[in-house]
């Protein structure tokens, strides 16, 4: 493998990573508050939807992302709603919200445009790489010039804005009082509401931070990483996210190296399908397609140290003595 | 006294949940810089009360003023903006975050952490200094023992600057020397001006500490007295509404063979750590032998292997006969057919099937028996009968067998598996916990029934974290710490003093009233169990 094949399989990780690290990073926001996120597939998807159709009809991606952004957050309104406020099951509601999506993003695409549930192809109007400054001056250094100029520059902003998300993240999650609240409310909301601040705000503020992150990864999808929205385009990675969070123990800096670990995977198989390693020793593509999923079991299984959940993850809060 | 204004007045405060009148028309005047102590069985309104005060519910009716101003209390920010504080039951803190952490949870200054951390630290230092209140401020909470995490639970009503602390049944979690030295805390704090309000249940708290004492019963205030001008006697019978009898009245054992014979004894939990550390001992007929010990010190365990709920190895004998420790024939079942009665420590998760109804609860363990057999199906209708009989003489109330176990109260649950294990005459009963979260009425029931279940000629071990409960009803009393059999003591021979320090793992005679010694071990034995966590 020399150096350009390495270098263009990593630029696809980062590319196919990033949907990823954004939902991680929603779930993310979401479980440490003690509110599990399901649904990051189904924002996502009416995310892409929303996105692709109103980047087409105005021809502009700033308000396909803001489409794509309001979307998704009514999706976590109805969640929070649903769990927060009515005490509700968090996964029946996510799942509900999956379905939802599923089923309603085709049905509009099809009212909308006649193509059998899609969008028509953007075609220009799309995120456009961003080339940094020097990558075409560098680029004859040897190694250097090349990882600059293909590997770190050269992509969309939301690429950007997503990795920039992860020690921001970090900070606000150890360094703020937000972020202080937002962990203890996860842990144990009573503590919380005893301190004398409202459980059900922060569970909302966390589960529409949660949305927002999902907007931008929808958008991304159908209008940077795609040109277009196709039916069921998210293809379960809102679940490899989640999975991918509980890799990373609920964690930021792990969030972006388990999602980056996972785009490589989707990588790998993108590319290279079936893997022959010789002697007729063949790794099929469903293999690597899998692989996510079962070292999430891996890990969940503890053989790779406990992951341990928000202690309040998944549970609605009732006052108690 | 007239013109000083009470730290807290409420005025007519009614609360009802749901059917149920929680709190029902309550007056009550704190005086500043007191101890002012409510005592009242379970359910009888207390804790619905303080959490009113505390604004963590809301009242129907009723006016709370504090400093002689009427304070308009509608959340717990409320609460603390008014200068109270509260410690509830079951600690509010986060178990990973670390004590500084918590104590600025809520009360940070500023958007960002790192100011409000360092000015915690300097408060909770000078805190620490005049109360005697030392924490590692930067210790985990999950690592700290109960009595610290206590601790932190009023440094963080006094970091918010509380002039008024409410303590919910604070004692029940701690070893008499943290209980001790949280009284000495708390005096400290009475001296600086504070005013306090103990909630407890212990009429022996009460006498030690408080100034003045209000007496609920059923949700209503029935009296505010001063202390120093009532007894024990008085409190339980404004409590129970009856004459009560506060010691167990029981004549001298006259022990028989040997029914249950113990030789090291190890238990290892699932999570590898071995809770009971080789122990031996033996009950005689007509005996009761006390376990006394801080919780989690290897007497559940104990209970467990026995009634055949966990593995364990080594060496019992029943009535000559050994009884396996693990494999077949180990199992709650067969303890049961070798005829011993386990009344269990956590009565609601392993004593009752909450949702099942009392005649159902009466039968569990024995549904086999061949009695309640009627071809392949269960008698049902002769349980049934057999229920309602038990739950007669047991006396619980309702006596209604169609009743969800939930649906009674502690005390009557208990006597609900007490008449299931007793009822069955076994010839060792198992016994944890047997009055927890039970009323004083009911306690003495409970343990007349024990006693008499002696008297009967029969073993009866019991475990109980109540040190008053072990020195009442023991005729033997041995100390568990840290998985051993710390020593063996005769009721008439020892003190709660003495006892105490073996609960803390202390053998051996410290001088008279020498506190100093004895914290510092205290310190030095929490000190290697941190380590040991760490």
């Amino acid at each position: 493998m020399d150096l350009s094949t390495i270098i263009e399989l990593l630029g696809s990780t980062v590319r196919l990573g990033t949907p990823l690290l954004l939902m991680c990073l929603a779930g993310l926001y979401s479980e440490r508050a003690g509110v599990v996120d399901i649904g990051l597939e189904g924002k996502a998807l009416v995310a892409a939807f929303f996105s692709a159709a109103i980047a087409y009809v105005t021809g502009s991606v700033i308000l396909g992302l803001l489409a794509a952004i309001a979307a998704s957050l009514v999706f976590s309104l109805i969640h929070g709603l649903a769990s927060i406020t009515f005490r509700g099951n968090q996964l029946i509601s996510g799942v509900a919200l999956n379905f939802l999506a599923s089923g309603m993003t085709v049905l509009i695409a099809q009212t909308w445009f006649g193509q059998g549930g899609q969008t028509p192809a953007l075609g220009d109007v799309r995120y456009k790489p961003i080339t940094l400054p020097f990558a075409d001056t560098l680029e004859p250094v040897p190694v250097l010039g090349p990882v600059y100029h293909d590997l770190i520059s050269g992509h969309s902003i939301l690429v950007y804005v997503a990795f920039l998300l992860v020690p921001v993240t970090w900070w606000v999650l150890y360094r703020t009082r937000f972020g202080l609240r937002l962990r203890a409310v996860g842990e144990n909301p009573g503590a919380v509401d005893t301190a004398g601040v409202s459980v059900a705000r922060l569970r909302f503020t966390s589960v529409l931070i949660a949305g927002l992150l999902c907007g931008l990864a929808g958008s991304y999808l159908s209008t940077g990483l795609q040109a277009g929205f196709v039916k069921e385009m998210v293809a379960g990675r809102g679940y490899i996210a989640l999975a991918a969070l509980i890799f990373a123990k609920w964690r930021p800096w792990y969030a972006l190296s388990a999602t980056m670990l996972f785009g490589l995977l989707q990588a790998v198989a993108l590319r290279y399908q079936n893997i022959n390693l010789g002697d007729g020793i063949i790794i099929p593509v469903q293999f690597m397609n899998v692989l996510p999923y079962i070292l999430t079991i891996i890990i969940l299984a503890g053989f790779v140290g406990a992951a341990i959940p928000p202690r309040a993850s998944g549970e609605p809060y009732t006052k108690e003595r | 006294m007239t013109d000083i204004a009470p730290a807290i007045e409420l005025k007519g405060i009614s609360k009802a949940f749901g059917p149920v009148q929680a709190n029902k028309d309550i007056s009550i005047r704190v005086m500043p810089g007191t101890i002012h102590g409510i005592i009242g069985e379970n359910g009888a309104g207390k804790s619905t009360l303080m959490s009113i005060l505390y604004g963590f519910y809301k009242a129907d009716a009723g006016e709370i003023w504090v400093d002689g101003r009427k304070a308009d209390i509608t959340d717990s920010q409320a609460a603390i903006a008014a200068g109270i504080g509260m410690v509830f039951q079951h600690f509010k803190l986060v178990e990973n975050f670390s004590v500084v952490e918590n104590v600025i949870l809520g009360a940070e200054d500023g958007a960002f952490l790192r100011p409000s951390v360092s000015k915690a630290r300097k408060t909770l230092k000078q805190l620490a200094e005049e109360y005697e209140m030392h924490v590692d401020p930067d210790a985990l909470i999950e690592h700290l023992s109960v009595g610290h995490q206590q601790r932190v639970e009023i440094l963080k009503a006094l970091y918010r600057e509380a002039n008024i602390l409410i303590l919910d049944e604070p004692t029940g979690v701690l070893t008499p020397a943290e209980a001790d030295h949280l009284f000495r805390i708390l005096d400290n704090l009475r001296k600086e001006g504070k005013t306090i309000i103990l909630i407890t249940h212990k009429l022996r708290e009460i006498m030690e500490i408080t100034d003045t004492v209000s007496v609920m019963r059923r949700g209503q205030m029935t009296a505010t007295v001063k202390t120093a001008e009532t007894s024990p006697e008085e409190l339980a019978e404004l409590m129970v509404g009856r004459k009560v009898l506060l010691r167990v009245d029981k004549q001298p054992p006259t022990p028989g063979e040997v029914i249950l014979s113990v030789k090291d004894l190890h238990v290892t939990d699932d999570k590898g750590v071995e809770r009971v550390k080789g122990i031996s001992f033996d009950i005689r007929a007509g005996e009761i032998l006390g376990i006394a010990g801080v919780a989690g010190n290897g007497q559940s365990e104990l209970m467990n292997v026995l009634g055949g709920i966990m593995e364990a190895s080594g060496q019992i004998t029943m009535m000559g006969a050994p009884l396996p420790l693990s494999g077949k024939g180990s199992d709650g079942f067969a303890r049961r057919q070798a005829n011993i009665g386990h009344v269990p420590e956590d009565r609601q998760r392993e004593g009752l099937i909450m949702e099942f109804t009392a005649w159902e609860n009466t039968v569990f363990g024995y549904h086999l028996d061949p009695q309640w057999q009627k071809g392949p199906l269960m008698d049902n209708k002769a349980i049934r009968a057999e229920a309602a009989a038990k739950m007669d003489r047991f006396d619980v109330r309702p006596p209604d067998p169609d009743l969800k176990a939930k649906n009674f109260s502690g005390g009557n649950q208990q006597k609900v598996v007490l008449a299931r294990e007793i009822e069955r005459n076994p010839d060792l009963l198992l016994v944890g916990q047997p009055t927890r979260g039970v009323d004083i009425g009911a306690i003495e029931f409970i343990h007349q029934e024990i006693v008499r279940l002696r008297d009967a000629g029969k073993a009866i071990l019991l475990v109980s974290v109540e040190l008053d409960e072990i020195m009442s009803l023991s005729d033997r009393i041995a100390v568990m710490f840290d998985g051993k059999i710390m020593g063996e003591r005769l009721p008439a021979q020892t003190n709660e003093r003495e006892l105490g320090l073996l609960m803390a793992g202390i053998s051996g005679e410290p001088g008279k009233e020498d506190w100093k010694a004895v914290e510092e071990s205290l310190a030095a034995v929490e000190q290697e169990e941190a380590s040991q966590n760490g």
